[in-house]
């Protein structure tokens, strides 16, 4: 019963501070993107100072997680273990950063907002669903595929 | 720099970073929304309780900000998409399969990765910003102007 009201919650978190963020905006994120925007003054460091705040508040989080031997609430940390770099982490991170200059969206602020009841966002996470479904169903069963991160 | 807005990114940043703490701390998952996502598109491997609840939290924290927004009388969220139709289509095929193939976005590589100083989200997240500024640099200063 806990785990989904932390999920709940979390999530609740997630998408309150991406909307006061105005990180929803995809106007917002496209500025800043547009580090040409430096020399001409319309440069937007919002989304910058996002990531700091954000990650100012998780570090402690993941410092504590590192002292303990399991969550208050599950029985072992879920975390990431692989530290190489391959073609596909390059490659995957290379498409996506074009789709996200494209039109300013990455997967969070896209769910988040569809609360919005833009058209335009429902096409996005559509297609970004499309293209989910598309690189499981090119990836064979079986295959080191890392969930979660 | 006029458009900057560094309250209300800096406010919105801390939420977000609470948010991956007590995913992590409670539950000992990352908040990755990619991966959420990704994880309950696939059959077999949707049974954490906690990933629909995320993701309608998710959906909902924007009401929660719009109905606390106009009891003071603030503003709504001001929402301007500038992408055209197929660049939507697009966009949205670029971003679904390169989280998917590069295992995260934003927030698994560029907060959580990053708060727990993985090499590879490092190089993930210099890597789709980069990539992310060279398109909207050739769409703004090359092709558009």
């Amino acid at each position: 019963m806990l785990f989904p009201l932390v999920g709940l919650l979390a999530g609740l978190l997630f998408g309150i501070g991406l909307t006061i963020s105005q990180m929803v905006n995809p106007e917002k994120v496209v500025a800043f993107l547009d580090f040409g925007g430096i020399a001409t003054g319309t440069w937007d460091p919002s989304l910058g100072l996002v990531m700091g705040a954000a990650l100012l508040f998780a570090a402690p989080g993941f410092y504590i997680a590192r002292r303990r031997e399991a969550p208050i609430l599950g029985d072992r940390f879920d975390t990431p273990q692989r530290r190489n770099l391959d073609g596909r982490l390059i490659g995957g991170a290379l498409l996506f950063g074009a789709g996200w200059g494209l039109v300013g969206y990455c997967p969070g602020p896209a769910i988040a907002g569809l609360a919005f009841g833009r058209m335009e966002t429902v096409i996005f996470v559509a297609f970004m669903l499309l293209g989910m479904l598309a690189y499981r169903r090119l990836t064979a069963p079986g295959h080191d595929i890392a969930y979660g991160q | 720099m006029e458009n900057f807005t560094p309250v209300s990114a800096l406010i919105g940043g801390a939420f977000i970073g609470l948010s991956a703490s007590l995913l992590l701390l409670s539950l000992g998952r990352i908040a990755g929304i990619s991966g959420i996502i990704g994880s309950l598109l696939t059959p077999g491997r949707s049974g954490a309780p906690w990933r629909l609840p995320f993701v309608i939290g998710l959906l909902l924290g924007p009401f929660v900000v719009m109905i606390i927004g106009s009891a003071l009388n603030a503003a709504p969220p001001e929402i301007t998409i500038e992408a055209s139709w197929p660049t939507l289509v697009l966009g949205g095929l670029l971003v679904g399969f390169g989280t998917r193939l590069g295992s995260g976005c934003t927030s698994g590589h560029g907060v959580c990765g990053i708060a727990r100083l993985s090499p590879r989200s490092l190089v993930a997240t210099g890597l789709f910003m980069a990539a992310g500024a060279a398109v909207v640099f050739i769409a703004r200063h090359v092709i558009g102007g």
